[in-house]
């Protein structure tokens, strides 16, 4: 009966609905994506298909609309136009695959919470309205808390941890979510080395368990060791694809346009790299 | 002389305190003080309205017209600060300026010849609320009693059902959205609550106590501990302390300089700005007196180290 209906009235569903360039199998589609501010657009015509089981470097000058592409996908802005698919379905039927790292000031980190109760809220999508946290919750977000190597820092309130740890909390946040596809955004903006190295190492397990992640990421020079996608991006998609092919000097030129002193950094990313 | 009129006005005014401190301390932490202060002013013109429409004070229909005027002072806020792209605090001046401006204008143009007393919506009466009983269960209980019981076990329903939520959006609305549950609903549902109470507590203990509870023992809380369910549990014994001393001190303080009984209500709202001052110059975490401490040694530390 349902689907009579459907077959019915294709005028009514095809706005919202029309997914068929959204393959399932596709973890993140996105077609004539366009996000604009007070009339300004931030994002212009993106088009994007990741496929399944990549790390993702999001790689752009200030201001190219990185975090608004994230946002975007997880319905946190509006869109002007376009549709994003999350394999195959709007991200509002998709959210029990979807994990979502902040940025770390997007938060108040005087805030009176533990860092395991902050954790545990990755687990409250499963708990559904009214359903408290129990034990099963509060051991899943304690083992995501070692995970990050700080389950030992557990019940201190989360202004008594450093940037790092705080970064480390956001991420064991998403990690109990338990997603296929994670969204980072910026998790390695001013943290220590250690909280660096411990954020690759949990980007590699994940890339093992065959998820998905996209982070938003800044540092050229340790873009082509983490990622083995990247999506270059200015406003609109410069391209998109396997690491080794498009980290080249043309496309950062491309991307960061005149920016002379970020293509000071990319060439001495790129002699890294090479190297 | 301590009467049961006195104690039922202790215990009014305390189940009025501890129904503001409940929403209040999630006010605090949304870095919200100021919309308790806004939505009590701008219930007015609802009150006015109420009463022009309806032509009476039956208080079933003035709560319902101040409700509604205080869940929209929160819709405009919100719709000002999007719409005309300023700072949400400016947006709450202008909505809440304008709605009490108007609601002024209401009740001395067209109300004026009927005891609607823009300065008894100041201070409230809470000296005369043991006179207006009802019975509940065989008892005599003031009605503001009862009407402030009510709410208070409506708030506390809320956030015990939804304190996992609430505190999920309070901290990271962006989250709570991905999650599915929507932060618009609830931050609707406490400016809902705070205007509900608001206005529960208008007639019987005037708006400057509801100012004063919505805000100062959730902050007062808030520099004794780091954990919100124990901040929860404080600001209620602020709320309910300070009521109990600001009547007691309203009936003995200004006899000790040869004055009459003051307001309690006043009384009250200024007992809990000195509570707060004294958990300011004295928590044992982030009190002036343990920070100068700290400070002193820190700095003897310096010294004992250059002298080295």
């Amino acid at each position: 009966m349902n689907e009579l209906l459907k077959s019915m009235s294709p005028v009514g569903d095809a706005a919202g609905e029309d997914l068929s360039f959204h393959p399932p199998d596709v973890p993140l589609a996105i077609h004539d994506l366009t996000v604009a501010y007070h009339r300004k657009p931030v994002l212009w015509d993106v088009d994007l298909d990741i496929p399944e089981g990549k790390l993702v470097g999001i790689v752009g000058p200030n201001g190219a609309g990185k975090s608004t592409l994230i946002k975007a996908c997880l319905d946190l802005v509006p869109k002007t136009s376009g549709e994003v698919g999350i394999y195959g379905k709007p991200y509002k039927n998709q959210r029990h695959l979807v994990g979502y790292v902040p940025q770390r000031e997007s938060v108040d980190w005087d805030f009176p919470v533990s860092a395991l109760d902050v954790v545990a809220m990755g687990t409250y999508r499963r708990l559904g309205w009214f359903r408290r946290v129990g034990k099963k919750e509060r051991e899943a977000a304690m083992a995501a808390l070692e995970q990050v190597g700080i389950g030992h820092l557990a019940h201190r309130q989360i202004s008594q941890l450093s940037g790092g740890q705080q970064q480390r909390v956001f991420l064991a946040r998403a990690l109990a979510q338990d997603a296929k596809i994670y969204f980072m955004d910026e998790p390695f903006a001013a943290v220590d080395a250690a909280t660096e190295e411990a954020i690759v190492k949990l980007l590699r397990s994940l890339n093992e368990q065959g998820k998905t992640c996209l982070v938003v990421h800044h540092d050229l020079a340790t873009v082509s060791r983490y990622f083995d996608w990247l999506v270059l991006l200015n406003m609109r998609v410069v391209a998109s694809g396997p690491t080794s092919e498009l980290f080249t000097p043309e496309n950062l030129e491309k991307t960061y346009g005149g920016q002379l002193s970020l293509l000071n950094d990319a060439a001495k990313a790129l002699s890294h790299a090479t190297r | 002389m301590w009467t049961s009129f006195d104690t039922w006005i202790v215990v009014t005014a305390a189940l009025c305190a501890v129904a503001c401190a409940l929403p209040g301390c999630f006010l605090v932490l949304r870095k919200m003080s100021m919309m308790g202060d806004a939505i009590s002013h701008a219930v007015l013109p609802g009150l006015a309205v109420a009463f022009l429409i309806t032509g009476t004070r039956a208080s079933s229909a003035m709560f319902l017209g101040a409700a509604i005027v205080g869940i929209l002072t929160a819709i405009f806020t919100q719709w000002v600060s999007k719409v005309g792209n300023v700072d949400r605090g400016a947006a709450m001046g202008i909505v809440f300026t304008t709605l009490f401006a108007v609601g002024l204008l209401l009740i001395v143009r067209a109300a004026d010849n009927v005891d609607l007393d823009p300065g008894c919506v100041l201070y409230g009466a809470i000296e005369l609320t043991p006179l207006d009983v009802v019975k509940v269960g065989g008892f005599d209980i003031p009605r503001a009693a009862a009407v402030l019981g009510t709410v208070l076990l409506i708030n506390f329903g809320i956030i015990a059902a939804l304190f996992k939520e609430m505190r999920l959006s309070a901290f990271d609305p962006a989250l709570a959205d991905t999650l599915g549950f929507s932060s618009r609903f609830l931050h609707y549902l406490l400016m809902t609550m705070v205007a509900v109470t608001t206005v529960a507590s208008f007639e019987a203990v005037g708006s400057i106590i509801v100012i004063a509870m919505l805000i100062v023992p959730a902050a007062t809380a808030l520099l004794l501990t780091r954990r919100l369910i124990p901040m929860i549990a404080i600001a209620v014994g602020v709320a309910v302390i300070a009521a109990v001393l600001g009547h007691a001190s309203a009936l003995t303080v200004p006899k000790w300089f040869g004055f009459d009984t003051t307001t309690s209500s006043g009384m009250m709202a200024a007992m809990t700005g000195l509570l707060f001052g004294l958990a300011w110059l004295f928590s044992p975490s982030e009190g002036l007196v343990i920070r100068w401490l700290i400070q002193r040694r820190g700095s003897d530390g310096l010294h004992e180290g250059a002298s080295n």
